[in-house]
């Protein structure tokens, strides 16, 4: 076999895969979400953006991906290291930690909404306590707060995992003479995190960040459980254009929207968190 | 055993249960999708079927995505379509077969479901199969909280806010319940109830005086219902659980209710406005798609559905009524006394008004419900101002009857063209 041929030969698979899988239907997509009836037109993007509910739900979105995300980095950076520093039973502490990524995300959001339904487990804690008198509805049009806190714990506590996977596998690629060389001229344990570790995890916080970005975007099934129509957001816009009013196109629009805004922010972590050339571990 | 012929093996295997699959006519439906509904339709109702049926029920999302996928192709296994005539409306009536010639064996199908089930055209393009209707429910516990003078069977909107106000008076709660959840049936209500009972209308009148006032009176039922009611689908678990006292819901999402503890609630007729007692007839049908893999099967399967016994057994397993004439036995089920005994009430009061169906409006059926169901979240959740809402939601519900050229249903007045929202 041609030693030049055979990378390609390899890639072949998978770039038919994905060429069938997702390019093809990917223009398909595109060309619905442009057309009406016959011929180029913007209208099904006029459409979707034009609606009142889009603003609300672009903002929610948003807004969910900003609380979410940097909750979600901070706590699976303190996992990651606890667990790298471990001796014993690391393994069983990461399979622990990594449950709720077995979970479908709809299921996460099931879990979540019978701890903060009306006869769900925290009403019963708190009157338990003798905190309230009665059970009362938390997840109501009346507090949108209680609703957003809900969707984000479940977020943080489904797909903080994700991200935790990969921050571990990178700091076992850290090698430990730095950290000594740190250690010998007195580097406190902060320092040597944010000196050492940090910049030398970049190429893992670039994926998992650009990984859990892209999700936050796509958020749905928990949003649906806990929020129902009451907190909208654009995947939910997306179904109910399919779904409900059975208009492809402009489905096929809001969903190329979400993509132009996956592409965007995963453009910005790529640039912001880029490894310089030549420096790699 | 070497690599062929473990392949030999498994295409026989896989020639062997499609082959079995096949006898049977798939029986392709939006309806019974509870769990035991389902069961209920092919244990009673479709077991008694020679050729054998294959019953399954999907949300209309899938229900549509395998049977465009099945017309495009041009070849499919679905054999027969079970679906709301809203459903049906929404398809291209081309791609269902005419049943005009069906052999039925005489029995009489109610006139006016069949002249919908012509979807505007004159061949039958679907057959009706079952009704249903939407009414109220309450606990036992909230009657005698009724106002004075107020008769369960003839209440009127403002009796059941004074009603749910003296509830909460009494209880602390609010006790009213409301399906305003994703998958409730909350446009039903705007549609079928509150618009026919306060503006003799639907479309003409959206924008009414007599509609600010109807969604007036609805903000005031609404500051004594439940703040659930945003999650409520079902109004039979709230019921059951006691969450909620009084509510409003389709006769088939209250049956839970009646058949675990009959004693415990009552069923009533939908209340009366300034303009009479709206309430929406529901009905569902039956058709073949043009690709049904063998006709005459589709067809015998279709006038089974229709025969009388097979009607009972349907209303037995979903809590549809029969849309044929036959005399129902007396051993119904709790749920079925209930809701039949409302239903008559309601579509024999002296103030009734039907609201019917939407018709005509194509795959806009969708965008139609989405009028009503954001104005509600507008004026209701979201606190805006009625007027200024009305006239925004307006704009859209004319666009989509322009578009669509629907012609105006009841009660609105009959139009010549286009249905005008005025």
């Amino acid at each position: 076999m041609n030693a030049r041929t055979l990378p390609y030969l390899l890639i072949l698979p998978v770039t038919l895969f994905l060429c069938v899988f997702f390019i093809y239907p990917f223009v398909l997509v595109a060309q619905l979400a442009f057309t009406q009836g016959d011929g180029f037109t913007l209208a099904n993007f006029r459409e979707v953006v034009g609606y009142w509910k889009f603003p609300i739900s672009l903002k929610n979105t948003l807004l969910l991906a900003a609380i979410v995300v940097p909750i979600q980095l901070a706590l699976s950076l303190a996992m990651a290291t606890m667990v790298s520093k471990m001796e014993k039973g690391r393994d069983l502490v990461l399979y622990v930690w990594t449950i709720p990524l077995g979970i479908s995300d709809l299921a996460a959001g099931i879990i979540w909404l019978a701890i903060f339904e009306q006869s769900g487990f925290l009403n019963s804690m708190m009157s338990g306590m003798g905190l309230i008198d009665k059970p009362i509805s938390l997840l109501t049009y009346e507090h949108p707060w209680v609703i957003f806190i809900a969707i984000a714990l479940a977020e943080i506590w489904r797909a903080t995992a994700i991200m935790l996977v990969i921050l571990v596998a990178g700091m076992g690629l850290i090698p430990k003479e730095y950290y000594e060389a740190a250690e010998v001229f007195g580097a406190s344990p902060w320092k040597r995190f944010l000196k050492i570790t940090l910049p030398m995890l970049r190429p893992s916080l670039q994926t998992a960040l650009v990984l859990r970005v892209i999700l936050a975007f796509e958020v749905f099934a928990v949003v649906i459980a806990l929020g129902g129509s009451l907190f909208p957001v654009l995947m939910a816009e997306t179904y109910a254009y399919q779904f409900d009013l059975l208009n492809s196109g402009a489905a096929a629009a809001i969903a190329l929207i979400i993509l132009a805004i996956s592409i965007g922010f995963t453009l910005i972590i790529l640039r912001l968190l880029r490894v310089p050339k030549g420096a790699t571990i | 055993m070497n690599l062929q012929n473990v392949l030999l093996g498994a295409t026989a295997a896989v020639a062997l249960t499609t082959g079995a699959a096949q006898a049977e006519v798939l029986f392709w439906s939006t309806q019974a999708k509870p769990i035991e509904e389902t069961q209920a339709m092919r244990d009673q109702v479709l077991s008694g079927f020679d050729a054998g049926a294959d019953y399954q029920a999907n949300d209309s999302g899938p229900f549509l995505t395998r049977l465009n996928a099945e017309l495009q192709a041009g070849d499919g296994t679905i054999g027969v379509l079970g679906d709301l005539h809203g459903g049906f409306a929404a398809m291209d009536a081309a791609n269902l077969a005419d049943l005009s010639g069906l052999d039925l064996g005489g029995v009489t199908v109610n006139p006016t479901f069949l002249e919908l089930g012509k979807l505007g055209t004159d061949q039958q393009h679907y057959l009706p199969w079952m009704q249903a209707s939407y009414i109220m429910a309450a606990n036992k516990k909230a009657l005698e909280f009724l106002p004075e003078g107020a008769d369960i069977d003839a209440l009127t909107y403002d009796q059941l806010i004074a009603w749910s106000a003296a509830v909460e008076e009494a209880t602390g709660d609010k006790k009213f319940g409301f399906p305003a959840g994703p998958d409730g049936l909350k446009h039903r209500f705007f549609q079928g109830y509150l618009y026919p009972s306060y503006t003799d209308g639907v479309v003409r009148t959206f924008k009414s005086d007599a509609a600010v006032g109807a969604w007036e009176a609805f903000r005031a039922l609404w500051s004594h219902t439940n703040t659930g009611s945003t999650n409520f689908s079902f109004m039979q678990e709230q019921l059951l659980s006691e969450d909620v006292w009084i509510a409003f819901d389709h006769t088939s999402r209250l049956a839970g209710a009646f058949n675990e503890r009959p004693d415990d609630f009552v069923a009533f007729p939908a209340p009366a406005g300034p303009t009479g007692r709206g309430f929406m007839p529901v009905v569902a049908g039956l058709a073949i798609p043009v690709t049904a893999p063998d006709m005459a099967e589709a067809e015998a399967l279709v006038a089974y559905m229709m025969k009388p016994e097979t009607q009972i057994a349907t209303l037995r397993a979903t809590n549809f009524f029969p849309v044929v004439d036959v005399a129902l036995p007396d051993d119904l089920p709790p749920s079925v006394r209930a809701a039949g005994d409302a239903i008559a009430k309601m579509s024999g009061a002296a103030d009734a008004n039907p609201g019917l169906l939407p018709a005509g409006l194509g795959d806009k059926g969708g965008d139609f419900n989405r009028v009503y169901v954001d104005s509600f979240e507008r004026i209701i959740l979201g606190g805006q101002d009625i007027r200024a809402v009305l006239d925004d939601q307006a704009k859209v519900l004319d666009a989509i009857m322009q578009e669509t050229g629907a012609v105006c249903w009841a009660p609105d007045a009959p139009s010549e063209g286009a249905c005008p929202v005025e």
